[in-house]
């Protein structure tokens, strides 16, 4: 299967935003002789993209795990802060990868398991839903500025101010890697409410929920990682972000005990 | 570059944003239009003889630009080669702007920038960061402006 690896490579080096990087040393496996090897990388995460390179400043990296579908978990390998990443498919290959320390360890899992595009999609979703509940009340107290209105503090000292503020900065002409922030302008779609001056404040639209198979869930968990607790996270009934949000929680808390348990009672 | 191509094909296997039956050309010399089954899923968009299981290619939409060309026409292409596209005719004129607007927004990118849009346009509304209760406010691909490498 063709992939358009130039470009690929290219939003691998170029200055968009890693979502994190740093040294890892990935299990590579030699069938010939028993056991592994681990090689030093430069890892970089992008998105739902984790790619390596052989050295922090070369121009290329040697390769990328897509990361869509995939669980991450504590490793039983013979190495310390060692984690893997896994697929639901049956055997297909697992990242074996090391951090440095338990920290690192901890900051790659926990970026890992939210590297899914789905996962973004669900926060998005979630803010967007927040900021239309904003709007409303914002519009309701305005209009009858007496009626008793149970806010935050926060919200309270915001609205007796008159001159909102208008909005200073929104996308215009989203395409993909050329979006242009500027005052004027709004684009079409999604939540509105209005403000001070009467105008339009549109956030940006949202991309229609893929319609997920219960099973081909991303980030469920490995079979017997994580027993009785676990409902399929992503599956037509959870799309509730919050559900969402604990679930992974709770592998994450899972794992660390299991880890700390591991600690306590000396590696076997 | 390796990449877990395996994945890669499990993943145009899953049920899809979009799909159709779509004449494509890809940016070779001599290239014509051919139908394929496109798919989109998640970030990428798939391509597929129309009688055929497995994917003829995938391209990742990060960085690309979606352009509406002359009638019923669109086309990706990639920042750092804009000259080179890949075209895609499809049947109606609606059809075309759908697909428009949906790969427009098929980018992982584009999800960061509408989290950091809301963020911010909560925050300043109710003065609370939404972010904060999930507890994932510190995480560097919800932040504005450059991140730490």
């Amino acid at each position: 299967m063709k992939l358009n690896e130039r470009s690929v490579a290219h939003y691998a080096t170029c200055d968009s935003p890693a979502d994190h990087a740093g040294f890892l040393r990935k299990r590579v496996e030699r069938h010939h002789h028993h056991g592994a090897s681990y090689q030093r990388r430069w890892f970089i995460l992008k998105g739902n993209l984790l790619f390596y390179f052989e050295e922090r400043e070369s121009r290329e990296p040697v390769g990328l795990v897509v990361l869509e579908g995939c669980t991450v978990e504590l490793c039983e390998a013979a190495e310390e802060f060692a984690f893997a990443i896994r697929f639901d498919d049956a055997g297909a290959r697992a990242y074996v990868l090391v951090a440095d320390g338990q920290a690192a360890m901890e900051a790659w899992v926990k970026a890992l398991s939210r590297a899914s595009f789905d996962y973004m999609r669900l926060v998005v979703k979630e803010l967007e839903k927040q900021l239309e509940e904003a709007c409303k009340s914002l519009a309701a107290c305005r209009k009858s500025p007496q009626r008793s209105f149970s806010s935050s503090s926060g919200r309270k000292r915001h609205l007796s101010n008159p001159a909102l503020q208008p909005l200073q900065e929104k996308p215009t002409t989203l395409e993909n890697g050329y979006s242009t922030w500027s005052s004027g302008g709004y684009v079409a779609g999604g939540a509105t409410c209005t403000d001070h001056d009467g105008g339009q404040m549109k956030p940006p639209p949202l991309p229609p929920r893929r319609r997920s198979a219960a099973g081909s869930a991303t980030g469920s968990p490995a079979p017997g990682l994580l027993p009785a607790m676990l409902e399929s996270p992503v599956s037509p009934e959870t799309i509730c972000f919050s559900k969402l949000h604990n679930w992974y929680g709770q592998e994450i808390t899972v794992l660390r005990r299991q880890w700390q348990e591991r600690q306590k009672r000396g590696r076997p | 570059m390796r990449y877990n191509e395996r994945e890669l094909l499990s993943l145009a296997r899953q049920p899809a944003e979009k799909a159709a039956e779509i004449r494509m050309s890809v940016p070779k010399k001599g290239s014509v239009l051919k139908k394929r089954l496109v798919k989109l899923v998640v970030n990428f968009l798939f391509y597929f003889r129309t009688d055929e299981a497995e994917p003829i290619g995938a391209l990742l939409l990060e960085h690309c630009k979606i352009t509406k060309e002359e009638e019923n026409i669109f086309s990706i292409s990639f920042i750092e080669e804009p000259e080179r596209k890949y075209c895609f005719e499809c049947a109606t004129e609606e059809q075309c702007q759908e697909w428009v607007e949906a790969l427009k927004r098929a980018s992982y990118e584009f999800l960061r920038r509408s989290l950091i849009f809301y963020r911010n346009e909560i925050q300043k509304m109710t003065g609370k960061d939404p972010l904060e209760q999930y507890g994932i406010s510190e995480e560097a691909r919800f932040q504005l402006g450059t991140h730490r490498q």
